[in-house]
């Protein structure tokens, strides 16, 4: 649905070029929601940009569903939703205004159907007469989000959909966009909010002017850390750390004592803790130990993206 | 045309809710308007003398004042200069609202979900400049109406109102102006989708005003003589100058520039 190949952006600045997307090879599948992850300035709006044929890219060929960047930029146009980083709403025009232009723009057949039905989807319909200027934050949003949808497009770009939002406000968006989920439509998601890529996107593309790391967010997880299981002891002893690490499939052990107290955990790497979970506990016990709880560790999509971005650096 | 028309009609309904501009677009020609008429009311009361006739000169070789009293003579002449201003009229409000159009939307960030539309420059700049002028030319011709209804009741004779009524002037309000008018609203768009400031874009389009001034002051000073040969000759130009300005509009409209580099 969305591809790319060698995809650059390079400006100019003080006669240098700068670059700001170098090389991006990406392949987005349709019906996927896809999370574009990076810190600021790490191309990411640039890259949407050049997929919404926005901007023009300086190398590299990039297609959306199936047309390709630069040559059937006005079909491609049609086809694809954008909310931008900013809602950028007619201020003066009201709700119901605003989102008649925008479908009259992108020849929707039933303009006040479509209308009706996002302004009603979004709970803005009670106020659809309502000047955009006077709509909260949140409002804002969604009525941007409408604007987005509105001629039911295959692929849409959402750029930080819930940056500068309050809690509420980001969770009501992110709630709809997770209705948005098995709609078939395409989503790529460019967000900071990393709790938000983990619940909405099938796969994540970690980026920085590069494609650093792409995958579901488990798989990146499992490339970086491994599966660690975690068992806590009543006590911790050396004999009950050399148990374990004498078993032959035991990749790796890391003792943690309690501060001032008798037990601690032990932190093992395992290829399959599900098979192998039953030997380490019988291992432990064999030695004397009290188990109280075994769990498997979950390291956080935050420890992903800062081990990725501290790695690509 | 569909994108043409919404586009039209999203500008207007914006216009329509600023109290300021709105009321700018419709009370600056009106104002205008008012001058000749003034002129007109105190010219039929105000005795004139022969050496203030004399004054007139060079004016007076025009055929069309050809034969007239003292007094129709420089009731026509001092009305029918300033009819020149309603040329400008259809200039003033609209080279402001076209100069704001592109950088103004850039400023309220509405301009990049308008720009990932289907929606081509030709289209996009069009609209944004029918926006602007079709007010500037129905006030002008509204305001030359008006003018009208006064130079009927307040002309001293019927040859004085056939002055105004001239076909020099026809061409000039349906010609001429509306002409005149794409001209000033493609220079200020052009100006708006060069400049990111919207100031210094309504500054720079309004610039567009000091050329005509020779319109004004060249009758006057006699070294033009205001006939329906010079207004065919004018709106010529100015028609070939149209055409250049939109297809280089559309050239200098970038909208990539506009996007990256505007803060």
């Amino acid at each position: 649905m969305i591809r790319t190949e060698g995809l650059c952006k390079y400006f100019q600045s003080d006669g240098h070029p700068i670059k700001a997307v170098d090389g991006l090879d990406l392949q987005v599948k349709e019906g996927e929601v896809f999370g574009f992850l990076g810190p600021n300035g790490a191309g990411k709006t640039t890259t949407v940009r050049m997929l919404a044929c926005l901007i023009g890219p300086t190398a590299g060929r990039a297609w959306v569903n199936g047309l390709e960047v630069g040559r059937d930029d006005l079909k491609i146009r049609g086809d694809v939703g954008i909310l931008t980083e900013s809602p950028g709403l007619y201020e003066r025009l009201s709700a119901q205004r605003n989102l008649a232009i925008f479908a009259e723009l992108y020849g929707v057949k039933d303009v006040p159907g479509q209308v009706e039905k996002y302004l009603k989807l979004l709970d803005l319909w009670d106020r659809r007469d309502t000047e955009a200027g006077t709509f909260s934050k949140g409002m804002k949003q969604k009525l941007a989000i409408a604007r987005a949808l509105l001629h039911e497009p295959p692929v849409v770009f959402m750029d930080e959909p819930t940056a500068a939002l309050d809690p509420e406000a980001a969770k009501t968006v992110r709630d709809f966009i997770e209705t948005l989920r098995g709609q078939g439509r395409t989503i790529f998601l460019c967000t900071h909010n990393l709790d938000e890529a983990e619940r909405l996107c099938h796969r994540i593309g970690v980026f920085r002017q590069q494609l650093i790391a792409v995958d579901t967010p488990e798989a990146l997880r499992r490339q970086l850390f491994g599966r660690q299981t975690v068992v806590h002891l009543a006590q911790l002893t050396d004999q009950m750390v050399a148990s374990v690490r004498g078993l032959s499939f035991v990749q790796n052990v890391e003792a943690l004592p309690n501060q001032g107290a008798a037990g601690g955990k032990l932190v093992i790497s395992l290829s399959d803790p599900a098979a192998q979970n039953p030997a380490i506990v019988g291992a432990l016990v064999g030695q004397g130990a009290q188990i109280q709880f075994v769990n498997e560790l979950k390291h956080s999509l935050e420890d992903v993206y800062l081990s990725l971005i501290g790695n690509g650096r | 045309m569909n994108h043409i028309r919404t586009i039209i009609s999203k500008e207007w309904a914006d216009i329509r809710r600023n109290k300021l501009v709105f009321s700018v677009v419709w009370g600056v020609p009106l104002l205008m308007a008012a001058i000749p008429i003034v002129m007109l009311i105190v010219m039929s009361r105000v005795p004139v003398s022969q050496s203030d006739y004399a004054e007139l000169g060079g004016v007076l070789k025009n055929p069309l004042f050809a034969g007239m009293s003292p007094t129709e003579a420089m009731q026509s002449v001092l009305a029918s200069n300033y009819l020149v201003l309603f040329l400008m009229m259809p200039l003033m409000v609209p080279v402001t609202i076209a100069a704001y159009s592109i950088v103004g939307e850039k400023v309220t960030r509405s301009l990049e979900p308008l720009l990932a539309t289907p929606v081509t420059t030709t289209e996009l700049l069009l609209g944004k400049g029918l926006a602007a002028a079709i007010p500037g030319v129905v006030t002008a011709w509204l305001s030359y109406g008006i003018f009208l209804i006064f130079a009927r009741i307040f002309s001293v004779s019927d040859r004085v109102f056939s002055v105004f009524v001239d076909p020099m002037w026809l061409v000039a309000m349906f010609i001429l102006a509306p002409l005149l008018t794409i001209m000033a609203v493609n220079v200020g768009v052009i100006v708006s989708s060069r400049t990111s400031d919207p100031r210094a874009a309504e500054q720079l389009g309004s610039l567009i005003i000091l050329p005509l001034m020779v319109l004004f002051i060249g009758p006057l000073a006699g070294f033009i003589m205001l006939n329906a040969t010079t207004f065919w000759i004018s709106a010529a130009i100015v028609a070939l100058l149209d055409v250049g300005l939109m297809h280089l509009g559309v050239k200098l409209f970038q909208r990539e520039t506009i996007l990256t580099r505007w803060k």
